[in-house]
C-alpha cells in the first residue's frame, strides 16, 4: 500500500476529539509527495470567485476615502449597532444550537412517534421567507419588537441550520462507542454528552457557525421588528444617504465580525477526528426509547412547529381570505414555481459542485493555507445579498462589457455564491465522517484518483451531498434582494412576486405564492428524510 | 475485488440525478430566461413605483404606442445604486421614482439625458429637476398621523418644531431612516441652522425612544393600534392603511401642520431617461406619456396610490384636501438635492 492522506494533529481538524488512525505517522512522511494539484487548482478558482464580493466592498470602500470611512466607522451610532448585533448573534445562536440539537436527536435517535413527519415538519421553517415569519409575528402579537421580536422570529427561522447537519451526522455516527461507554459503566446523561454530542461536535458547531453568519447578514426581518444591526445600518446607508461607499465601509465591519466568529468556532472546534471503530460497520443505533418522556418530546415539537411553522402559515391563510385583492396581474403561480424549483436545483448543484473540492482538501488534505482557503469561503455568508448582486453587476459591467449580466447562468452564479457556505458545512460534515481507508484501499487497488473520489468518497458522503443540496435549494426558494437585482427582465420568481404583491399591499394575492413556497420547502425536507431512512433499511449497502 | 467498486443502484441514481438536472436546466430555459427584448420599439423601465400604478400605466402606453415596457421593480434606491453600478451598459432606459432624490442622485452623477422641453411643460415646474433633467409626475404631502383615543386634538403640535417637547416624549414613533423624513430635516435645515436643527433632532430622538421604526408603515399601523400616539407620515401611507384594513378599523387620524411650516413639505415622484439608453425617442415618448392627461388620469383615480396628479391640470378624488388647497413650505426641489446635509445632521444626532 503507498502513501494516504494524512490529516495532521497540529491542524485544527474538521472533526471531533477521539480516534486518530494507527499508523499515520508513517505516513506524514510522503505527504510533500502527494500534492494533490488539481485539487488545489479548483478550490483555489472556486475561492477566488467567492472573494468577489469582497473585492468589491475593498473597491468601493476605498472610494470614499479612508477619513470618510473612519467618520462613518468610529461614530456613536456603531457601539449601538455592534452590541445590538452581538447579543443577538450570541442569544440566537445559543438558542438555535440548543433547539436544533435538540430537535435532531429527538427525531433521529429516539421512538418519538410519527418520526418521518416530524423530519419534515421541521425542515420547512428554513424555507418560510423571514418577512412572512416576522410580519406574521409582528401581526399577531405587538411585543413582538425589537430585541425580544428579533430573537423569537430568528431563532424560529434559522435553527433547521443546526437541525439539518446535526441530523445527518447523528443519523451516520457509529453507535459502538456510546455502547461501549455504557458497557464501561458511564450514566446515561454522561454517555450523552461525551459521545452523542461529542461526535455530533462539528455538525453542532458547523450549524451554530452557519446561523451566526446568517444572523449578521439578515436585513428582512429585522426591518419589520424594528431591531437595528449593522445590516439593516448597510441598508439605510444605501437607501437614504445613496452611499454604497459607506454600505460597503460597513459591510467590512459585518466582514471582521464574521472573522472573529470564525475564529471562536475553530477554537471550539479544537483538533482530532472522528471515524468509525470498524470502518465497514455502517450500524446504526437502536434507537433510544423514551418511555415516559415521549410526552414531553412531543410536546417540545409540537410546540415547535406549531411556532415556526404554524404562525407563518397561519398568517399567510388569514392574508389570503381577508387580504386585499387587487387587478394587479403578475406571472402565473405554475410558473413561477417551476422557475424557483429550477433555479433552486441548479444553484444547489452548483454550489455542492463547487464545495467539494474545498471540502476534500480541507478534511483530506490539510495544511495551513488549505485551511485558510477553505475559511475564506465562508466569509461571503456576512456579506448581504444586495451586495453581492452589486459587486456581480460590476464586474460585469467593468470586465465583461455586460455580457451576461441579467441571465440565468449568472444569477444561479451569484445564489450559489451566496450560499456556497452552507453547502460547504454539509459536504465537510460527512467528509470527516467518512473513513479514509476506504479510499486507500481504493488506491492500493490501482483506482485512479477521480475514480476513487466517484466511486467511494461520493458514495461515503451521500447524506453529507443531499443535505448541503437542501440548504442552498431551501435558501434559494426564499432569496429576495440580490433575486431583484440580477433576474432576467421579465423571469418573476416565487419570492420576487411574493415582494411585488406585498409592496402592492395586495396580500390577499401575495398569499398565495408564501404557501407554495413553503409547499416547494416540503419537497427537498421530504426527500432528505427518505434518504436518511433507505439508509436505515439497508443499512449495509456499502458492503 | 475491484468489482466491488463497480456501479451500483446508488450511483445509477446519482447518475440519474445529474441526467436531470442537465435536462430540467435545458428544458427549463425560457422559465429561467424571460423575454427581454432590444428591439427599438421596446424600453425597460426601472421602477420603484407603487407596482399597481405603475403596471396600469405601462398597459396604457403599450396600447397607445405599441412600444414594449419590460419592467423591473426594487426599491428606487436599490435601483439608483445598481444604474450606477451597471454604468455605460446599464439595461435601463428610463427610472421611475416615487421620490425626487434618487433622481437628483443620478443627476448629480451626470448619468441622466435631458427630457424634452414639451414634456417639461406639462408639470408645474417647480416640481420638475431644476436642470430639465427629469420630470415630476405625482406628488405626496406630510402629514401628521395620531390617534385621537390617546391624544386629542388640543394637544397636537402646529409645528413640526414642537415634536421636541418634552411632552410628546414617549408618545412620538419616528423614522429616521425613511426617504420621507430626509426632507423634512432639510426643510427643518433651511428654516432654523444647524445648530437649532441638530438640539432639534436629539429631542426627537429622545421622545421616540421606544418607537424608533424602519418605515413608515410601521408608525402607521402603531399609531393606529394606539402603542403610539403620534408621528410624521406622508399621506398615503393612512390612505393605504386605511383602504387594507378598512375604515372600521381605522383608529387614527391624520393631519396638516401650520400653513408653510418646515414640517410641511411635498414629495415628488418623477421620471428621468438614462444617457446610456439606446431607445432615446422612444423613451422620451414614456415620459411624454406620463404627464399626459390620460396617465395622469390612472393616476388621480387610481384606488390604491393615493399620490397626488400634478400634470396636465388633473386633480384627485382620494386625499381630501386637493393639491391647490395646500399650503407647504416654501422648499424647493433643488433645496432637497439628495439630502446630504440632512443625513449629516441624522448621524450626528445618532438616528443614523
Amino acid at each position: 500500500m503507498t502513501s494516504s492522506p494524512v490529516l495532521d494533529r497540529s491542524d485544527p481538524g474538521p472533526g471531533e476529539p477521539g480516534l486518530h488512525r494507527p499508523g499515520y505517522v508513517a505516513e506524514k512522511k510522503n505527504r510533500r509527495a502527494r500534492r494533490p494539484r488539481a485539487l488545489i487548482a479548483s478550490a483555489v478558482l472556486i475561492a477566488a470567485v467567492l472573494a468577489l464580493p469582497l473585492i468589491f466592498l475593498l473597491i468601493e470602500a476605498s472610494g470614499s476615502g479612508a477619513a470618510a470611512d473612519a467618520r462613518l466607522i468610529f461614530r456613536p451610532l456603531t457601539a449601538e449597532l455592534l452590541w445590538n448585533t452581538v447579543r443577538l448573534t450570541v442569544v440566537v445562536t445559543a438558542l438555535c444550537g440548543v433547539i436544533g440539537t435538540a430537535a435532531a436527536w429527538t427525531v433521529e435517535r429516539t421512538n418519538v412517534p410519527g418520526r418521518k413527519i416530524w423530519a419534515v415538519l421541521v425542515v420547512v421553517p428554513l424555507a418560510i421567507p423571514d418577512f412572512v415569519v416576522s410580519f406574521g409575528w409582528a401581526s399577531l402579537w405587538t411585543w413582538i419588537h425589537g430585541f425580544r421580536g428579533a430573537v423569537i422570529v430568528m431563532t424560529l427561522a434559522v435553527y433547521p441550520l443546526v437541525y439539518l447537519p446535526v441530523a445527518a451526522s447523528l443519523r451516520g455516527t457509529d453507535p459502538g462507542q456510546e455502547e461501549v461507554a455504557r458497557s464501561l459503566g458511564s450514566s446515561r446523561v454522561r454517555t450523552f454528552v461525551r459521545i452523542t454530542l461529542g461526535q455530533a461536535r462539528g455538525a453542532i458547531l458547523g450549524g451554530c457557525l452557519l446561523v451566526a453568519m446568517v444572523l449578521l447578514a439578515e436585513y428582512g426581518a429585522f426591518e419589520i421588528v424594528g431591531y437595528q444591526t449593522f445590516t439593516t445600518e448597510i441598508f439605510t446607508e444605501i437607501n437614504v444617504a445613496f452611499s454604497l461607499p459607506a454600505a460597503c465601509a460597513l459591510a467590512l465591519v459585518l466582514v471582521l465580525l464574521s472573522l472573529i466568529v470564525l475564529g471562536a468556532e475553530g477554537r471550539l472546534r479544537g483538533r482530532g477526528r472522528v471515524s468509525r471503530s470498524g470502518a465497514l460497520a455502517q450500524r446504526v443505533s437502536a434507537p433510544y426509547r423514551l418511555g415516559k418522556g415521549k410526552i414531553p418530546a412531543l410536546a417540545g415539537l409540537v410546540a415547535l412547529t406549531g411556532l415556526s411553522l404554524g404562525v407563518p402559515v397561519g398568517s399567510a391563510i388569514y392574508w389570503m381570505t381577508s387580504g386585499g385583492h387587487d387587478s394587479l396581474t403578475g406571472v402565473s403561480m405554475p410558473s413561477a414555481a417551476l422557475t424557483t424549483a429550477l433555479y433552486g436545483l441548479l444553484s444547489g448543484g452548483l454550489a455542492t459542485l463547487m464545495a467539494l473540492p474545498v471540502a476534500v482538501l480541507a478534511v483530506r488534505h490539510p495544511g495551513r493555507a488549505r485551511h485558510f482557503l477553505e475559511r475564506s469561503t465562508y466569509l461571503v455568508l456576512a456579506v448581504p445579498g444586495v451586495v453581492i448582486a452589486l459587486a456581480l453587476s460590476y464586474f460585469t459591467e467593468h470586465y465583461l462589457g455586460g455580457f451576461g449580466y441579467q441571465t440565468a447562468p449568472l444569477l444561479i452564479l451569484a445564489y450559489a455564491i451566496m450560499f456556497f457556505p452552507l453547502a460547504l458545512v454539509g459536504v465537510k460534515a460527512s467528509l470527516a465522517r467518512a473513513p479514509v481507508s476506504l479510499d486507500e484501499v481504493a488506491r492500493s487497488l490501482g483506482q485512479p484518483r477521480l475514480a476513487v473520489l466517484v466511486r467511494v468518497t461520493l458514495r461515503l458522503t451521500g447524506p453529507g451531498l443531499v443535505a448541503a443540496f437542501c440548504l442552498v435549494f431551501l435558501s434559494v426558494i426564499t432569496e429576495l434582494t440580490a433575486t431583484l437585482i440580477l433576474i432576467p427582465t421579465g423571469v418573476q420568481t416565487l419570492a420576487s412576486q411574493f415582494w411585488v404583491y406585498e409592496t402592492n399591499l395586495s396580500y390577499g394575492q401575495a398569499a398565495p405564492f408564501a404557501l407554495v413556497m413553503i409547499a416547494v420547502a416540503a419537497i427537498p425536507s421530504w426527500v432528505l428524510g427518505r434518504f436518511f431512512d433507505r439508509g436505515v433499511a439497508d443499512p449495509r449497502t456499502m458492503t | 475485488m475491484a468489482r466491488r467498486w463497480g456501479r451500483t443502484p446508488r450511483l445509477t441514481a446519482a447518475t440519474l440525478a445529474v441526467a436531470g438536472l442537465v435536462t430540467a436546466a435545458m428544458t427549463g430555459c425560457s422559465a429561467l430566461s424571460g423575454s427581454a427584448s432590444t428591439s427599438s420599439s421596446s424600453i425597460t423601465l426601472y421602477s420603484g413605483q407603487h407596482p399597481q400604478t405603475t403596471q396600469k400605466l405601462v398597459a396604457a402606453f403599450e396600447k397607445k404606442t405599441g412600444i414594449k415596457v419590460s419592467v423591473r421593480s426594487d426599491d428606487e434606491d436599490v435601483l439608483a445604486q445598481q444604474i450606477v453600478t451597471e454604468g455605460s451598459h446599464s439595461p435601463a432606459d428610463v427610472f421611475y421614482t416615487e421620490n425626487s432624490p434618487p433622481l437628483e442622485f443620478l443627476q448629480g452623477k451626470g448619468l441622466l439625458s435631458g427630457v424634452h422641453s414639451s414634456t417639461l411643460a406639462a408639470t408645474p415646474s417647480r416640481y420638475n429637476s431644476p436642470q430639465g433633467d427629469w420630470v415630476g409626475v405625482s406628488a405626496r404631502v406630510s402629514v401628521l398621523i395620531y390617534n385621537p383615543s390617546v391624544i386629542s386634538q388640543s394637544q397636537l403640535p402646529t409645528s413640526v418644531m414642537q415634536l421636541a417637547d418634552p411632552k410628546y416624549q414617549g408618545k412620538l414613533a419616528l423614522a429616521a431612516g425613511e426617504t420621507d423624513f430626509q426632507p423634512i430635516v432639510t426643510s427643518v435645515l433651511r428654516a432654523h441652522g444647524t445648530a437649532a436643527t441638530l438640539k432639534w433632532l436629539s429631542a426627537l430622538k429622545a421622545n421616540a425612544a421606544g418607537h424608533l421604526y424602519p418605515d413608515n408603515e410601521t408608525i402607521a399601523s402603531d399609531v393606529n393600534k394606539g402603542s403610539a400616539a403620534l408621528g410624521i407620515i406622508n399621506q398615503y401611507y393612512w390612505y393605504r392603511m386605511r383602504a387594507e384594513i378598512g375604515a372600521g378599523a381605522t383608529h387614527s387620524k391624520i393631519t396638516h401642520f401650520a400653513p408653510h411650516d418646515p414640517g410641511y413639505v411635498i414629495d415628488v415622484s418623477g421620471a428621468a431617461i438614462l444617457k446610456s439608453s439606446k431607445h432615446q425617442a422612444a423613451a422620451q415618448q414614456f415620459l411624454a406619456f406620463l404627464v399626459s392627461k390620460p396617465a395622469q388620469e390612472i393616476i388621480g383615480g387610481h384606488s390604491l396610490s393615493y399620490e397626488y396628479p400634478i400634470a396636465s391640470g388633473v386633480t384627485t378624488a382620494a386625499p381630501e384636501t386637493p393639491l391647490s388647497q395646500l399650503q407647504p413650505n416654501s422648499i424647493t426641489i433643488g433645496d432637497l438635492g439628495t439630502g446630504t446635509a440632512a443625513i449629516t445632521l441624522l448621524r450626528r444626532a445618532g438616528l443614523l
